[in-house]
């Protein structure tokens, strides 16, 4: 067995907590796990990618390109720019709340989230796309994004392990403070998916 | 007894060192090193462990091999680049070795994502006679780490755990021993004095043969561990090390039954060369193929041997052409490079890669999310207070500023648009650049910036030379109360040591002082309208004649909570974007034509003070 999976999204969106809790499900399953962040000179506002590599056997933590079986992303211009990492067939969840560059430095180009969903939607048209920010503040907070996108995923039925594995995992994981809201989040997110994963 | 962790390489290096039984642990932040030191903070008093982070690498070292000394265990931590500035007593420890076991961890940084260099330390522990081991997994570094303190014991040398950014960064399951670390014994012995530990011409002349012989024997040891591993039996031998040797083996897999094809060796110590398993893995090979990334070390190390034992094999690497002679490996391009041997080889078979629905040309364009200093860093106002200084000077003087930057968060002052930064090289070397440049070019101004962790790390001798040698040069201390580049560690102007106890603080303006500095200021930068006297102060030590410091003082936003934000009345702004060209600050962002701030900002009122239509005001209390 080998699954990949590439979380995309800005720095401050919890990228790194999102892999972490797959990573510690994937262990809990019983498989080796392996996971790699890719962030550039600035830990805010700039891209950040979480490569999580699980399977029987351990590998190098970067997914090559093509091979991704899962891409999540948090944020539209960051899925797109991952895309390459996701093999044909993969499967895609999209956060459609953009966040636009801070700065606009010469030579970037517009960012026109609208454009880059439908670009998204012709290579893979089973994606997922919802505004899981929306969701997740409608439930408690803007910041649960991550988790109800975690949510979404058990939801679609696209992890290599039961979904319960990862409740108890958040359960363990997320401070008591914030956990009732991740809860809510990912329950939220994960019936959503089901009901339109299973008409 | 084991438990499996899901832990980070550095972590995996920390629960190793711990269960080695390490007493002291000292290094200087630097990614991708730091969590090693930091986790094992973490379980420093429940194991009776002293931890420091010290004012530099060299400093770090030679706190370490004090201990080492007296016979206890010790760590010290750092980044490829740290190790150039602890290079000075390192050459001469190989030479005196040690008691007890020392074992510096150096994390080297492929790519590079976060460092001035590319250098390779497995090329250093050669030079240097120091034995270096090279894990590809946080599973091997933690038992590296543990066989590293066996080595150092034993053999009496300082040893080095040579990682790469992949294996001290990324995360994976390890096997680690059950239970939470428990207290490690105290040093017995203590310092017993004796010649050995004063180095002078003599005993380097005695000690030499020692430490050549200490090479071999080490050599004849490593042969024989299982770290240096083969696999398959084909006639084509791949030689790797670290984390190369798994991208190896994902590209080789694409191949059915690839070990008839290729035999694999994995070479986890990588100094001394384990010369006799190299050689009987190179029997019955005809063609090898050498995966490493930064320095084509292994391969001259095989090729000397091919030399010696007059082999018939042909060597496929860098030195010919085949692999890429640097930057960060992937499988993908060991698996095109692999091919580019293969050809060559005359070998018909092929790895492949997996196709990407979409490639990275078919993308449509994307915003550029460039580095810059956070919404509402203190380094913003210093930077464009001097901007606007040295705007002035040259209006009314025709007098240029050249501006040295240095390593840390302020190296950021080079991005758009502020564009501050004319030089950069390594910690510290701002200031004595400076001074160089102001011999050249004597009719500018010269100005560096350093941080107030570089400050303690390497500046303060270069601000005594500057004093001493009469160098007419500004300094701006960009002080922010924190180690912020590396994640927020505390040095010796905060008060605070590595534990969070108070200790006592140390002032950078004293210490200035004290160097013979005459013009020397303290800026707060914390007040909403400092701009001003900011400009002020730096265009008055701009026009002092001889060296002049200026300590801005502030706070990194990282750590401290915003007390305020600030907003953009659109019935008085004009759209003209004046903000957002000039300072780059994240949390302004131009919605439709007119300007818009952020729930990133963090208050610092900048953009007030330079609107042109006072269109930006205190918006409220952050919660
Ligand atoms: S928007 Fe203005 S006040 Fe807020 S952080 Fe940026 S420069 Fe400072
Ligand atoms: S500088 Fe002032 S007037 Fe000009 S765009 Fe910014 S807020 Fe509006």
């Amino acid at each position: 067995m080998k699954y990949d999976i590439l979380i995309a999204g800005v720095g401050g969106q919890g990228v790194v907590l999102a892999s972490r809790l797959l990573a510690l499900a994937a262990m809990k399953a019983g498989f080796h796990v392996s996971t790699a962040e890719t962030i550039g000179m600035s830990q805010r506002e700039g891209s950040v990618s979480s490569h999580i590599r699980i399977g029987d056997e351990t590998s190098g933590s970067l997914i090559p390109i093509g091979q991704a079986d899962l891409l999540l992303g948090l944020e539209p211009a960051e899925t797109v720019r991952n895309l390459p990492f996701l093999k044909e067939g993969g499967k895609v969840l999209v956060n459609t709340h953009a966040i636009p560059p801070a700065s606009r430095p010469p030579g970037s180009p517009e960012y026109d989230p609208a454009a880059l969903l439908s670009f998204l939607c012709a290579y893979y048209p089973d994606i997922f796309c919802s505004d899981f920010t929306e969701l997740a503040d409608d439930v408690g907070t803007y910041r649960a994004a991550n988790v109800a996108m975690l949510g979404a995923a058990a939801g679609a039925r696209v992890l290599p392990f039961k979904e319960e594995i990862l409740k108890e995992i958040l359960d363990a994981e997320i401070p008591e403070k914030y956990r009732a809201v991740n809860d809510a989040a990912f329950e939220r997110a994960r019936k959503c998916i089901r009901f339109i994963s299973d008409p | 007894m084991t438990d499996k962790k899901l832990l980070m390489g550095n972590e995996a290096i920390a629960l190793g060192a711990i269960e080695a039984g390490v007493q002291v642990v000292t290094g200087y932040p630097g990614t991708p090193s730091t969590e090693a030191l930091e986790t094992i903070a973490r379980y420093a008093n429940r194991c009776g462990i002293y931890t420091e982070w010290s004012s530099n690498e060299k400093v770090a070292l030679e706190t370490a091999v004090g201990a080492a000394y007296s016979g206890a265990k010790a760590l010290v931590t750092m980044k490829q680049v740290g190790l150039n500035v602890a290079s000075d007593p390192l050459m001469s420890l190989s030479y005196i070795g040690v008691k007890g076991a020392l074992v510096l961890l150096v994390a080297d940084d492929p790519g590079p994502h976060s460092s001035q260099t590319e250098q390779d330390t497995r090329v250093f522990g050669h030079f240097a006679n120091i034995p270096v081991l090279d894990p590809a997994t946080p599973q091997e570094a933690y038992e590296l780490t543990k066989l590293a303190f066996e080595l150092s014991h034993e053999f009496e040398t300082p040893v080095i755990l040579r990682t790469t950014t992949r294996v001290s960064h990324s995360c994976g399951d390890v096997e680690v021993e059950a239970g939470e670390p428990a207290p490690v014994e105290a040093v017995e012995e203590g310092f017993v004095k004796d010649r050995r530990w004063t180095i002078f011409p003599k005993l380097t002349a005695e000690r030499h043969p020692w430490l050549e012989s200490v090479q071999e024997k080490l050599s004849e040891h490593f042969s024989e561990l299982n770290f240096n591993s083969v696999l398959g039996s084909g006639k084509i031998g791949i030689i790797a090390s670290g984390v190369s040797a798994l991208y190896v083996k994902e590209a080789v897999k694409t191949v059915r039954d690839f070990e008839k094809l290729f035999t694999l060796f994995r070479v986890g110590t990588v100094y001394p060369f384990p010369e006799k398993a190299v050689l009987s893995f190179l029997k019955g090979i005809d063609q090898l193929i050498v995966v490493e990334e930064l320095d084509p070390y292994l391969e001259e190390q095989v090729l000397q041997l091919i030399g010696k034992f007059h082999l018939p094999v042909d060597v496929y690497g860098k030195k010919n052409g085949f692999f890429p002679v640097s930057g960060e490996y992937n499988v993908d391009i060991v698996t095109d490079s692999i091919n580019r041997a293969l050809v060559t080889c005359g070998e018909s078979l092929r790895l492949s890669h997996a196709s990407p629905a979409v490639s990275r040309e078919k993308l449509p364009p994307l915003p550029i999310r460039a580095p810059t200093l956070c919404a509402g860093c203190m380094h913003r106002t210093v930077f464009y207070a001097f901007k606007q200084a040295a705007k002035q000077l040259k209006k009314e003087a025709q007098t240029d500023t050249i501006f040295s930057g240095d390593i840390g968060c302020y190296t950021l002052g080079n991005a758009y648009p502020l564009n501050m930064v004319d030089t950069c090289l390594c910690m510290g070397a701002g200031i004595s650049l400076a001074g160089g440049l102001s011999r050249t070019n004597p009719k500018a101004k010269h100005v560096a910036f350093i941080g107030d962790s570089t400050f303690f790390h390497s500046g303060i001798p270069a601000v005594i030379n500057a004093v001493y040698n009469g160098a007419n040069i500004t300094l701006a201390v960009l002080d922010n109360r924190t180690t912020a580049m590396t994640g927020h560690q505390p040095h010796p102007g905060v008060g605070v040591n590595v534990l969070g106890n108070t200790s006592k603080a140390i002032e950078i303006a004293d210490v200035v002082k004290s160097c013979g500095v005459e013009s020397v200021r303290t800026i707060n930068t914390v007040d909403p309208d400092s701009l001003e006297s900011c400009v002020k102060a730096a265009k008055e030590a701009m026009n002092f004649n001889g060296p002049s410091v200026l300590v801005f003082k502030g706070k990194c936003v990282g750590i401290t909570k915003p007390d305020k934000y600030y907003k953009i009345k659109p019935e008085t702004c004009t759209g003209c974007s004046f903000c957002i060209k000039e300072l780059g600050c994240p949390a302004l962002n131009l919605d439709g034509d007119k300007p818009v701030i952020q729930d990133n900002c963090s208050g610092c009122g900048l953009c007030a003070q330079i609107c042109p239509s006072e269109a930006i005001c205190i918006g409220g209390v952050k919660l």
